[in-house]
């Protein structure tokens, strides 16, 4: 429904703008002449048309506008998909598709093989002048059985009968199949066919699995039959399949060719006994020989015309299962660019750009699955909130030993066995946490877990970054001596050392907080460090003649004329701590949206992997949006100095 | 009593190169309290370097600087400094700006406020007290620079250049500022100038240095200053001492950069 709104939005907005185009450009004020470059000002008109452009193509290339639109068709297309498995084998025998008839290129194959190996008897050294006389005679034998299958005197009633019965058999589906109530389904059937589609689910539809709360793959097709059409197709497949198997098992087999071959086989057996070690080449040939025997002998090989009727046959319920898919097939050829259902065969899945380029309407959905947190994914949520209470908190940041270094000793039972709570007990009670206050909210998810460790690493790269690198523009001893440190770890990229940090310090926050200190640390001092030099010594001889100590010159001179450079400093970090964040959570941990995204690309939950990509890029926007508002805000004197 | 004392002041400096360069050579003079110096000369005559050493920026190889009898050894309160180009704050208001050095002395911050009205008001700033000093215009700024200078009490105010970067007109009105508050306060005033005209119009005595060795070459004892706080800047540029002083100091400047540059044109 809410696709095919968009659709038409889309469609309006596009020809809407494009209008409004045209009469901007006549009514413009401005000099209409190329290279002005206040003709690429404004255009929001065609931000709309880009991003709907963008938002159709997406829409179209995931088939959401044919789910949208005909959601009924991919379960349909699934079915015509088994009918056309079931009749391609028996399609094959025939010129429908093929060249030739099965029967006369399988000879034209065998007689080539025959001659092939008839040259390489005669032209071998291995085998002398008798040898190559018997394997000949052989290979006569062999090429004389194929008369005895196209010959049609030879031909026996009850392989006629046969035929002509797969071929009634054909014609009776063909006829039952344009019936408007074919196939004929009871009520019942009818209400236990119903009952399962809807325990199967739609088109593109997530289950969340009962047992562990985690969501499951989304089901690219159903299966089983929800239309009349589909039924249609579903049983005639069905029928095919019996009829083919039926087709397969017969073989053209007369006294003659059984007793031909029979002879043949015990001939060539009789004299691959015979040989000896030594003559291992000929027993080869005539192995080779035998199988080409054995391949003529299941090859369905018939006389030239006994199959045309049941080719008629097919043909006709073939132009008449075309006839029925109707408008289907140009459903299936315009709105499923890229790929197709039918191609999948009888195993119902998305061929195409629909598997991986997954549909906005399915995305969508899934986001508001995931985003509740009952659901959320591998049992957390994506971002919710939890009560915890205060004395948690407290009990947390208040180290343990504050009670221990307290004079006194912990209370000890009496004979009673009843304990006695004293200051020191009291204290150790406050410090732990041990008591209750009142509760407040606490965010927690994979989002939150990932904001919080580029919050800290940046937090603790600022916190030592920025007094660190003023300290180094300004006194020689610390540019000096920190230098060397700084700049050898800086260059390394920071993904080089995250299987050390990692290793060393763990898969969960402290290595990632660690990793992302070390990235913004650098930024940190290089920015403060440039701040710092780069302030102007009229300014810092000003301060000093209007009586500010060293102190004073640092925290109210220095300090706000780095800030500029110290806050470009932190929007750079912040950036690099998303993209080193994101893939440290690749390489190892078990909460974090990068951690999501991997476990989605196990699975191959394309939805959730499109998911994981947006909310980064979301995140990654809304730091930088705010830091921006931050530098505007702080530093309105930048560049106007 | 306040004079500012300079003693066989010398000093040398290193370039890079390896070259030494004699910025200032056996400099005595006496400056007596009240009084307005302007100091003339072509460039690397040693004028700022005389002033940053007055102001204790950097010590003197050789020779003493003394005010009020105290040896000058880096930078203190009681001698204020005003810069080419304002050197202000750009992340604190005007009036911020203003009372930086009171703050940093932790004065009694409605005092403080009461100062930095009275001077805005002199300086011709009131009702600028909030405002962002990037949105000033040149001399608007310096007016901050003379008020933020001024508020400390100095007894010696260093200006180095402050009107160069200003447009013809705000220098004229800057000059009767200037000219203004030396006779308001009574300071002892050190102007340097690139300006011939502006250094006659300020100086009641006047120093035209000489470079290589930096050296004061002649000396002048002014009446223009005194007659600028009664009368028009404009009708003393009229006067004809003053022109004929004016084309003396011109040619004499004019000889010194020959000396240096060669007669190219």
């Amino acid at each position: 429904m809410l696709t095919q709104i968009v659709t038409f939005l889309i469609f309006f907005a596009v020809i809407g703008c494009i209008l409004y185009g045209r009469r901007l450009i006549k009514t413009e004020k401005i000099d209409a002449v190329f290279g002005n470059p206040e003709r690429a000002l404004g255009g929001t008109h065609w931000v709309i048309v880009g991003s709907s452009f963008l938002l159709l193509v997406w829409l179209y290339y995931s088939w959401d506008i044919a789910k949208g639109f005909y959601p009924k068709s991919a379960n349909e297309l699934c079915q015509v998909a088994k009918v056309n498995d079931s009749l391609l084998g028996l399609k094959y025998q025939f010129p429908i598709e093929e060249r030739e008839l099965k029967s006369t290129s399988q000879i034209k194959q065998e007689n080539k093989n025959l001659k092939k190996i008839t040259i390489e008897i005669q032209n071998s050294n291995e085998l002398d002048s008798q040898q190559k006389t018997i394997l000949v005679d052989f290979i006569t034998k062999t090429n004389q059985l194929i008369p005895l299958l196209t010959n049609e005197d030879l031909l026996e009633n009850e392989t006629k009968q046969r035929i002509d019965d797969i071929t009634g058999k054909i014609n009776l589906l063909t006829e039952n199949f344009q019936k408007s109530d074919y196939p004929f389904e009871t009520e019942l059937e009818f209400n236990e066919r119903l009952k399962a589609v809807s325990e199967e689910g739609g088109w593109g539809i997530t289950k969340v699995d009962a047992g562990s709360g985690t969501i499951e793959n989304t089901i690219e097709v159903p299966l089983i039959p929800a239309t009349n059409r589909g039924l249609k197709f579903h049983v005639a497949a069905q029928e095919l399949n019996l009829i083919s198997d039926e087709f397969f098992q017969l073989r053209n087999h007369n006294p003659e060719f059984k007793k031909r071959i029979k002879e043949l086989k015990d001939d060539i057996k009789a004299y691959r006994n015979d040989l000896s070690d030594s003559e291992e080449v000929a027993s080869t040939y005539a192995k080779n020989i035998v199988k080409i025997a054995r391949r003529i002998e299941f090859a369905s090989i018939y006389p030239p015309n006994a199959l045309d009727k049941m080719q008629n046959a097919i043909v006709q319920f073939d132009n008449a299962q075309i006839k029925a898919q109707g408008g289907l097939r140009f459903i299936d050829i315009f709105l499923f660019p890229a790929g197709t259902i039918v191609a999948s065969g009888p195993s119902c899945s998305e061929q195409g750009s629909g598997r991986w380029l997954p549909k906005p309407s399915d995305t969508f959905n899934k986001f508001i699955l995931m985003s509740k947190p009952s659901v959320g994914y591998k049992d957390i949520p994506l971002l919710w909130i939890n009560m915890v209470d205060v004395s948690k908190i407290i009990g947390f940041i208040l180290p343990d030993w504050i009670a221990d270094i307290l004079p006194g000793e912990y209370p000890v039972h009496t004979k009673d066995g009843i304990v006695k709570q004293n200051f020191k007990g009291k204290v150790l009670k406050f410090v732990t946490g041990d008591f209750k206050l009142f509760k407040i909210p606490v965010p927690y998810g994979h989002i939150w877990d990932s904001f919080l460790r580029v919050f800290l690493g940046l937090i603790f790269g600022i916190l030592i970054g920025v007094p660190l690198g003023l300290f180094m523009g300004l006194n020689r001893f610390a540019k000096g001596f920190f230098d060397p440190l700084i700049e050898l770890y800086r260059p390394v990229p920071p993904l080089a050392w995250a299987p050390l940090i990692i290793s060393v310090l763990g898969i969960d926050n402290t290595g990632k907080v660690f990793l992302l200190f070390m990235v913004s640390l650098s930024i940190m001092i290089i920015s403060a460090r440039a701040g710092a030099s780069g302030t102007q010594l009229s300014k810092i001889h000003a301060a000093h003649s209007l009586g500010a100590s060293k102190k004073q010159i640092l925290r109210y001179v220095i300090f706000p004329n780095s800030l500029p450079e110290i806050l470009t400093g932190i929007r750079v970090a912040v950036g690099m701590c998303w993209g080193t964040l994101v893939a440290a959570e690749f390489l190892a941990g078990t909460t974090g949206i990068g951690f999501v995204e991997n476990v989605a690309k196990k699975y191959f939950q394309y939805e959730v992997i499109w998911i994981t990509i947006f909310i980064m890029g979301m995140l990654g926007l809304l730091f930088d949006v705010t830091l921006r508002k931050i530098i505007d805000k702080t530093i309105p004197w930048r560049g106007k100095g | 009593m306040s004079d500012l004392i300079s003693q066989n002041l010398n000093m040398i400096f290193k370039t890079p190169k390896g070259e030494t360069v004699h910025a200032l050579k056996d400099l005595n003079f006496t400056l007596k309290k009240g009084e307005l110096l302007t100091v003339l000369g072509p460039s690397g005559c040693g004028k700022t370097t005389l002033l940053n050493i007055t102001a204790g920026f950097i010590r003197p190889t050789s020779g003493t600087i003394t005010l009020n009898k105290k040896e000058i050894d880096g930078p203190g309160v009681e001698r204020g400094m005003v810069f080419q180009q304002g050197a202000l704050f750009e992340w604190l208001t005007v009036a911020e700006n203003v009372n930086f050095g009171l703050r940093m002395k932790k004065e009694d911050p409605i005092k403080t406020q009461k100062k930095v009205d009275e001077w805005l008001e002199i300086v011709g700033l009131q009702g600028f007290g909030n405002t962002p000093t990037y949105q000033l215009s040149g001399g608007m700024q310096q007016r901050v620079a003379l008020a933020r200078c001024l508020i400390n009490d100095p007894d010696l105010i260093l200006m180095d250049e402050p009107l160069g970067a200003l447009d013809a007109l705000t220098r004229e009105k800057m000059q009767s500022l200037v000219l203004k508050i030396w006779k308001e306060t009574g300071k002892t005033i050190i102007l340097i100038t690139h300006s011939v005209e502006e250094a006659l119009l300020l100086g009641e005595r006047l120093y035209v240095m000489a470079p290589r060795p930096g050296r004061i070459h002649k000396e002048y004892n002014l009446p223009f200053a005194s007659m600028g706080l009664k009368q028009d800047l404009r009708e003393i540029k009229k006067n004809k001492d003053f022109s004929s002083t004016r084309e003396e100091i011109l040619e004499m400047i004019w000889n010194m950069e020959e000396e240096i540059m060669g007669k190219d044109i």
